[in-house]
């Protein structure tokens, strides 16, 4: 297994933080998976080693959190709220466009491995469903038609530009630049 | 016609989440007088802070409303092993996105908050156990956590005192049963997520690694800080009586205006939230049903009513419009305020898809441990799936009925009935529903898929 040096040193600094090693578990399994997409058998060793515990401590995690991978998702990620508050919204209707569009079954991996489809359970953002991440991005009130909108600017490239979709965390993001703005304006007087 | 007033929010927590001048980096918050609880608190007696928390009856926020002074009370701290804290983030329970709010737009006041508990408990060390579907919030924390050190807030000690705790944010994975509080501290350990049994693991007593330690939620961790700012007593005549503070409700599905909305504590009640607050219902349709509390809470039927007598002895004759959002109102309606998630349902739901996504999701996040919850909740997903596929019999509410009836009360954590409620309410007020389902089996084209 070939770790980049700043994931190996970031999880080097994750685990003195906790009293006990095996504490340091999910965090260290985020770091690496994050960088080679899953977790096999080579990486549970590792992790074993690393937090000095036995390689099924590890792999028992993986099997049980939904969000941990023994087999990588695609290189687009995308992920519908399937729970009630979004499919009283219409969001099995999102699932299905997004599986249409994207050529990818839910639960999938596209052939060409560049999406993967997955249906979520509620993502806390219950307000504003059907609700859709698109690998760290969250989209609201994704309804059917516009899950192929968004799926063709994915296909296309331009989603991360687009002006039409701005996640939830892009939607801080500028907000705040637009504080600072008004800030930088309102001080120069 | 006589136009109402709208009832007016309150917003204590939620103060700058929404304003366009407010940021979450400290120094906004800072500008907004941040940090001013932390310095006066830390020049109190740990004792002293617990009092005024008890005082202010303030009621956990995430879920079961267990009086936060009194939890604190029953540390264990003859034991002399170190106190943790630990701030439940997973917000999980579906219909809630309140906690969410919190951490992303206002987190120091999440920070200063937990500092000001971590302190009055004598935690060693604190940590706030965040949803892993939160990316850019854990990277939020970690930034203002970051940003608050650097200022001495917390870590080594803190603003020039003896008292050092260093704040931890960690990451979970998806699972539902992480927002358990004993599941959750598991989690932490580095394990699978199994609820501990209790007693004997009350975390206060045995929490993590064997130690003394205090769960609590986002929202109960705010309100700390603002009880200290206005004291005890003054908190505690904010809302009602056992119903103290401000609420954030999270109202979700066939509404024209879904949000979060935060009021004092019985300030309104649920009609006034869907028609006034909540914009009422879409054009041409009517309300059907409720469920008040996040999908765990027992489901209400539009044209129900209640009776009977409150706590404090007054009468009431309420429909479900009627019911006070608090703590206790819900609870006298049979069913709960829990985590404040209000999902509304118009007569366009079929109510048996409703209750078949329901048990899809206890179904795909039961841990595993207990045999009836395990079995029983893959059963009731089984049993109504087959329903809305066109598969209903005529035995089936009674069946759905039996399996849950098995769940409720014999299981290691409250998950059992969290699972159970549900089937349990629902056939209870739409048994209709569930027998028409056998004789009408095809799924109407008007009604949306839910599962
Ligand atoms: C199945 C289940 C899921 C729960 N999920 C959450 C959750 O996501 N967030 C939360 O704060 N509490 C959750 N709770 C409640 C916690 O166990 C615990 O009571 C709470 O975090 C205590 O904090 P409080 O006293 O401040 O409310 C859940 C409980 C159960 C039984
Ligand atoms: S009730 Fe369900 S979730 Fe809770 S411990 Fe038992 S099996 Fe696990
Ligand atoms: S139900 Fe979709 S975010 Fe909660």
């Amino acid at each position: 297994m070939n770790l980049s040096a700043d994931t190996i040193q970031e999880i080097d600094q994750i685990i003195p933080k906790y009293p006990e090693k095996r504490s340091a578990a999910l965090m260290v399994i985020h770091l690496i998976q994050d960088e080679i997409g899953a977790i096999d058998l080579e990486a549970c060793e590792w992790i074993a080693q690393k937090l000095e515990v036995q390689p099924i401590n590890i792999q028992e995690l993986i099997t049980f959190y939904p969000m941990l991978r023994e087999k990588p998702w695609g290189k687009k990620h995308l992920r519908v709220c399937r729970t009630l508050p979004c499919a009283l919204r219409g969001s099995y209707a999102t699932c299905q466009s997004l599986e249409k569009k994207l050529g990818v079954k839910e639960g999938h991996v596209s052939d060409n491995g560049e999406y993967s489809l997955e249906f979520m359970e509620c993502l806390a953002d219950c307000g504003e469903g059907p609700v859709v991440m698109v690998d760290e991005q969250t989209y609201e009130n994704v309804d059917a038609e516009k899950a192929v909108l968004l799926a063709d600017l994915l296909l296309k490239g331009k989603l991360d530009s687009s002006k039409k979709f701005v996640s939830y965390e892009q939607a801080l993001v500028s907000e705040s630049k637009t504080k600072a703005s008004v800030k930088s304006k309102s001080s120069k007087k | 016609m006589i136009k109402k007033n709208t009832p007016k929010e309150r917003r204590i927590i939620l103060k700058h989440a929404d304003d366009p001048k407010y940021s979450n980096r400290i120094d906004c918050y800072l500008r907004e007088g941040g940090y001013a609880m932390l310095k006066k608190s830390l020049k109190m007696k740990p004792e002293e802070i617990g009092e005024e928390v008890l005082q202010s009856g303030v009621r956990g926020r995430g879920g079961a409303g267990f009086p936060a002074g009194m939890k604190w009370k029953f540390l264990d701290r003859k034991s002399g092993k170190p106190i943790y804290l630990i701030c439940n983030a997973d917000e999980s329970e579906p219909g809630t996105f309140k906690d969410r709010q919190i951490i992303h737009k206002d987190p120091h006041q999440l920070i200063e908050g937990m500092m000001i508990a971590a302190y009055a408990i004598q935690a060693k060390q604190a940590f706030i156990y965040i949803r892993a579907e939160f990316f850019e919030g854990a990277k939020i924390l970690e930034r203002a956590i970051e940003e608050a050190k650097e200022k001495g807030f917390c870590g080594e000690k803190i603003l020039g005192s003896k008292y050092s705790c260093d704040l931890v944010v960690h990451r979970g994975a998806g699972a539902y049963i992480c927002g358990e509080e004993t599941g959750l501290i598991e989690s932490l350990e580095g394990k699978r997520p199994n609820p501990r049994i209790k007693p004997p693991y009350f975390p206060a007593v045995l929490g993590l690694y064997q130690c003394p330690t205090i769960v609590n939620n986002v929202e109960t961790l705010c309100n700390v800080k603002h009880v200290l700012e206005i004291g005890g007593k003054a908190f505690s005549e904010i809302g009602k009586p056992n119903n103290t503070g401000t609420r954030i409700w999270c109202v979700s599905g066939h509404v024209k205006k879904p949000g979060y909305y935060e009021f004092e504590c019985g300030a309104l009640t649920l009609g006034e939230m869907i028609y006034d607050v909540c914009g009422g219902l879409l054009p041409g349709r009517s309300l059907q049903a409720v469920i008040p509390g996040g999908s765990s809470s027992k489901i209400l039927r539009a044209d129900e009513r209640f009776s009977g007598k409150l706590k404090d002895g007054t009468e009431f004759d309420w429909g479900v419009e009627d019911i006070p959002l608090d703590f206790d109102g819900p609870m006298a309606a049979g069913t709960m305020s829990g985590s404040g998630g209000i999902i509304v349902m118009d007569d366009s739901v079929d109510m048996v898809e409703a209750m078949a996504n329901i048990n899809a999701f206890y179904a795909h996040e039961s841990c595993g441990q207990c045999t009836p919850c395990r079995e029983g909740s893959l059963w009731m997903r089984k049993i109504t799936k087959r329903m809305c596929d066109g598969g209903a019999r005529e035995e089936d509410a009674d069946l759905l009925l039996s399996v849950a009836n098995q769940i409720e009360g014999r299981t290691i954590c409250a998950f059992g009935e969290a699972a159970a409620w549900p089937t349990q309410s629902f056939i209870a007020k739409f048994r209709d529903h569930f027998e028409d389902k056998a004789k009408n089996p095809e799924r109407k084209k008007s009604s949306l898929q839910l599962i």
